[in-house]
């Protein structure tokens, strides 16, 4: 019994660094591909950074 | 912004432009984040210590605390950027679009925050939710940002979503204080400060602190990433929007001549 509920608490605490990075994955590469994706359709010389 | 020039630059070769909106410190940085994830997955997983109380379920901290500091930072940045559009004379629509930028990053976050709280919650106190104070308002505090996106998408130039979009962001960051304090305002289920104690001392074994200092590096970099990018594409999305503006006046004026 005490080896399931080691088991079911990795779950939790494996699961919840798997949905965190997978969050924060998922938003940053929407990220650059949005900003590649708007990259195309602007001159150089209107990128601030550039 | 004008722009004259209605051919789409799409079709000039791609080796001549900037792809994106990357630069070499932007790179640089991206990498430097990786590089802390991992440590943070080391230290969070692997060399930090289990809680007296809370067994290894105390790993979840070193997501959940930075998440939720960095996401109440994202929406601090989000009313500087509102305050010093309304009140510098410039009215520069960088401060807005920083503010926009940093809001969408905080959303993310806090959005984490209370998933991996959730899981937290159903090791600690059996269950995913419950209407505590803590949780109540924090999940208050990130519906409001979602409001803020929201307004931002209302239409109107770019100095009204600027405008609007200012008030409200400079409004609803006066509910994180409340975030804050509401476990030790109401009787609440959460726990008090995971870092300091009711005396301001630290409280913590020095690996477990050390892992969560590893996570909030990891964050800010994170963040910082985030901000830059996000601006950036904003920045083009409102060129690209000003010069379909352009475009639809010109072909209004030709239909004009015509007649």
């Amino acid at each position: 019994m005490t080896a399931l509920i080691a088991i079911e608490h990795a779950g939790y605490v494996y699961g919840s660094y798997v949905l965190t990075f997978a969050a924060v994955g998922a938003f940053a590469w929407r990220t650059v591909r949005n900003g590649r994706k708007l990259g195309d359709q602007v001159d150089d010389a209107d990128k601030y950074w550039t | 912004m004008t722009t004259t020039d209605t051919e789409p630059i799409a079709d000039e070769p791609i080796g001549n432009r900037q792809h994106g909106t990357g630069t070499r410190a932007t790179r640089l940085l991206g990498v430097a984040t990786i590089i802390t994830m991992g440590w943070l997955v080391a230290f969070g997983l692997g060399f930090s210590p289990a809680d007296r109380d809370q067994d290894e379920a105390v790993r979840i901290l070193y997501v959940h605390v930075p998440t939720i500091w960095l996401a109440y930072l994202a929406f601090v940045v989000t009313a500087i950027g509102s305050g010093l559009y309304l009140f510098t004379k410039k009215h520069s629509l960088g401060f807005d679009r920083a503010a926009g930028a940093s809001a969408e990053i905080g959303v993310v976050f806090m959005a984490v925050t209370l998933a991996v709280g959730m899981m937290w919650g159903r090791i600690t106190w059996g269950v995913f939710w419950q209407w505590d104070a803590r949780l109540t308002t924090t999940a208050l505090l990130f519906v409001s940002y979602i409001g803020y996106l929201a307004v931002r998408n209302l239409g109107g130039s770019h100095e009204q979503r600027a405008k609007r979009s200012a008030v409200v962001g400079l409004l609803i960051v006066l509910e994180i204080p409340l975030v804050h304090f509401s476990v030790r305002m109401w009787r609440s289920l959460h726990q008090e400060a995971s870092v300091l104690d009711t005396d301001g001392d630290i409280d913590m074994d020095g690996l477990m602190l050390f892992s969560l200092f590893v996570g909030v590096v990891a964050f800010t970099l994170l963040y910082v990433w985030l901000l830059l990018h996000r601006t950036r594409a904003l920045a083009m999305q409102d060129m690209l929007d000003d010069r379909g503006l352009d475009v639809a006046l010109a072909a209004r004026r030709a239909e004009g001549v015509a007649r």
